[in-house]
């Protein structure tokens, strides 16, 4: 992206509302003032919620619609500098020791010191995000940050609050811009304090029924509107339910997909039977919806579909 | 072109009384128990300031971002709000017929008992392995004549309030090492499964010679997570509080050790736990836990535990010590699913249980019959001696399910 394409910040709530909105993004007015501040502020955005319920998406939305490319960090247990920060290219340096060796008459200090330069420097997500190659501030998505480990956190200290990376043989490398950033957590795991402390948090919850209609609406355009106001009256008395794992607005997504892609335009017995799967992942879940218990949630739903 | 040009403080501040309300909201919230510090203060201000007070939601969420990081704070945070800011004064009242409780029990116990405990908080336990073996060396040399020899012995349930005390103590030394596992993660090594290309590298340009050593990584070993799920009802009683005591040394000494209590409702008191001084830990667990010594429902409180907790703290292949009797009051029911899921969702279940202690225990309880056949060890633990066994069980890494349980049925 270059300059003449930078979308301003937004300048209220309202208006970030309206570049999530934008972006089909259907966002409720907390989730919103969480991102103005963000962006305002210039603090990391921390959001926790079950899966499926959007939180990722923020992240994509808030490049899409600033016109900021994405840098996205996947994060695993044992996740480490080499795969989130830097790596340095060896096969390089390698070929650059074998150069000089075979030129001869190259002082060793010298050489050491040439070869751990910026220009032997592979950037991972991270150190792409406090320094990119176009001098543009990217949105900075480190996603899932309850599965890396305890270690990589603590390194996350230094770049969220400081938007700084050292790098031992060249020094710190600090951001220009500080990037956008937007940490998700599906809680599998408590992140520490110390890391909570330097972001703003959002509790990512499930969307009411009107909120889940217009994402539904949104997403899926081509859903017809009885069905898509049963699909969301099953799935918000499916999430009242105790279940294990109840579905996310994403499992509820592909619901309505999978009923289109079935030339289903009523809600009937059968059909959800047949199609559970793709709402609950757990067999105990998909167990404890009887046929008799969908007739009656299906019953629920028709009769709440059919008045506005 | 920079999209902030100004930093965030250097917005115009809010005028008038605002940002002292909002001090004393903050004051409020730490008082109710919030972790809020003063910086908070400072970012609630500069939130306040750029989203502004002409909407009272975007008010509310402005500083709920700010004053609230964990998902369970949100229903105080939101009582507090609609409190204070309809009429600060009422909450202040409300806060200041609670503190007499809170603040006339803290000075005190501040005061007068910590010293003497800070004394023995000084000498810290010895932490190698190498060591420990000593210990118990000198333990056998000085049989029956040692007190602590007796002591070791002797049943919690059957201790008078002196040998507990002393019990107490000596626990609070006992260690817990677990089987170290390798994990995603390396470092330098003299050998290793790996080329360390970095040091490698340079190696290479600081040698003169021809050849140059490689250098290697190789796996980082760390202990597993532990989650210890300890039952609290009438008839685990007194063991109970031993084991809270053994618990409040686990929790100090490493990470990643989550503690659940259960009776007829499970309660997480990790946080708890981990305040320094054990009698402080144990108070702040006595005055949440609402359930002690009553009945107990382990087969509800462990669905609790796999619905709300398991996917939270079972991460990373943890080992999950379950103390408890099995005595259930609702005769093992949905115990048996719950116990396969809990199994099934953790690397290691030991189970621990006093009453094993008895030559001719059979496992007849419904609730033990339900348990047993999805624990990977069983293990009677009821005096220091038998605490020191299951430290040993933990350091053994391969589990062979059932061993305990064959040789105890």
């Amino acid at each position: 992206m270059n300059d003449s394409s930078v979308v301003v910040s937004p300048a209220s709530v309202d208006a970030t509302l309206d570049l999530l909105d934008g972006q089909d993004y259907v966002a409720d007015r907390r989730l919103a003032t969480a991102v103005f501040l963000a962006l305002r502020l210039e603090r990391p955005l921390f959001l926790e919620g079950e899966a499926g319920v959007g939180k990722t998406e923020v992240a994509k939305v808030l490049a899409a619609g600033l016109h900021k490319p994405l840098v996205r960090l996947q994060c695993y247990e044992g996740l480490d500098t080499a795969s989130a920060v830097y790596e340095w290219n060896y096969p390089r340096q390698m070929i650059e020791i074998r150069l000089a060796e075979a030129a001869g008459g190259i002082a060793r200090d010298r050489l050491a010191h040439d070869i751990f330069t910026p220009s032997f420097l592979l950037k991972r997500p991270l150190l792409q995000a406090i320094d990119p190659d176009d001098g543009v501030a990217p949105v900075l998505l480190i996603d899932e940050l309850d599965r890396a480990d305890e270690p990589f956190e603590a390194y996350l200290l230094e770049v969220l609050s400081d938007f700084q990376i050292t790098i031992p043989e060249i020094g710190p490398v600090r951001a220009k811009t500080p990037p956008i950033v937007v940490i998700t957590s599906n809680r599998t795991r408590e992140i520490h304090d110390a890391i909570k402390r330097r972001c703003l948090y959002h509790w990512v919850d499930y969307p009411d029924a009107p909120a889940e209609l217009a994402i539904l609406r949104r997403k899926c355009p081509h859903a017809p509107e009885t069905l898509a106001r049963q699909i969301v009256a099953f799935t918000q008395r499916l999430r009242a339910l105790d279940l294990f794992k109840a579905p996310g607005v994403a499992e509820s997504l592909d619901w309505a997909e999978a009923l289109l892609a079935l030339d289903c335009l009523v809600l009937d017995p059968q059909t959800v039977a047949d199609t559970l799967g793709v709402l609950l992942k757990y067999q105990d879940d998909v167990g404890a919806i009887s046929p008799a218990v969908a007739s009656r949630l299906i019953a629920e739903a028709r009769a709440e579909g059919v008045t506005p | 072109m920079t999209l902030h040009a100004t930093s965030p403080l250097a917005t115009a501040p809010p005028r008038g009384r605002l940002p002292e309300n909002i001090l004393h909201f903050v004051r409020m919230l730490r008082t109710a128990g919030l972790p809020v510090g003063p910086a908070k203060v400072i970012d609630a201000i500069a939130a306040v300031a750029t989203v502004g007070v002409a909407q009272r939601t975007d008010f509310r969420a402005a500083l709920a971002t700010v004053l609230v990081s964990r998902h369970e704070h949100l229903p105080l945070f939101e009582q507090a709000f609609d409190l204070f800011w309809r009429n600060p004064k009422l909450l202040a009242k409300m806060v200041a017929a609670l503190l007499p409780r809170v603040y006339g029990r803290i000075p005190q116990e501040a005061g007068q008992e910590i010293p003497a405990r800070l004394a023995q908080a000084m000498f810290p336990p010895p932490r190698v392995p190498k060591h420990k073996e000593d210990d118990e060396i000198e333990l056998d040399a000085a049989l029956t004549f040692s007190p602590r020899e007796i002591l070791q012995h002797k049943d919690f349930a059957t201790m008078t309030a002196e040998e507990l005390a002393q019990a107490k103590t000596m626990l609070a030394r006992l260690q817990l090492p677990l089987a170290m596992r390798p994990v995603r993660r390396t470092r330098s090594a003299p050998r290793g499964h790996a080329v360390d290309l970095r040091e490698t590298l340079r190696r290479m340009t600081g040698a003169t010679g021809a050849g140059t050593p490689l250098a290697f990584r190789t796996r980082v070993r760390r202990p597993p997570p532990l989650v210890v799920l300890c039952d609290i009802s009438g008839s685990m009683d007194r063991y109970a509080r031993m084991f809270l005591h053994f618990l409040h040394a686990i929790a100090n000494d490493r990470q990643r050790v989550h503690t659940l209590v259960f009776g007829t409702r499970l309660t997480n008191i990790t946080r708890h736990l981990k305040h320094r001084d054990v009698d402080v830990a144990l108070a702040r667990i006595t005055a949440c836990v609402q359930d002690w010594a009553g009945g107990t429902r382990i087969g509800g409180c462990l669905a609790e535990f796999n619905r709300r907790w398991s996917r939270r703290l079972l991460a990373q292949n943890a080992v999950v010590l379950l103390i408890s009797d099995g005595l259930d009051a609702e005769g093992g029911e949905g115990l048996v699913f719950e116990a396969e899921r809990l199994a099934k969702s953790c690397s290691r279940l030991v189970w621990v249980n006093p009453l094993l202690r008895y030559a001719g225990f059979e496992p007849r309880p419904a609730g033990i019959r339900a348990l047993l056949p999805h624990v990977d060890d069983f293990l009677p633990v009821h005096n220091l001696v038998s605490l020191q066994d299951l430290a040993l069980a933990l350091t053994q890494h391969s589990a062979r399910a059932g061993r305990m349980l064959r040789r105890a049925a």
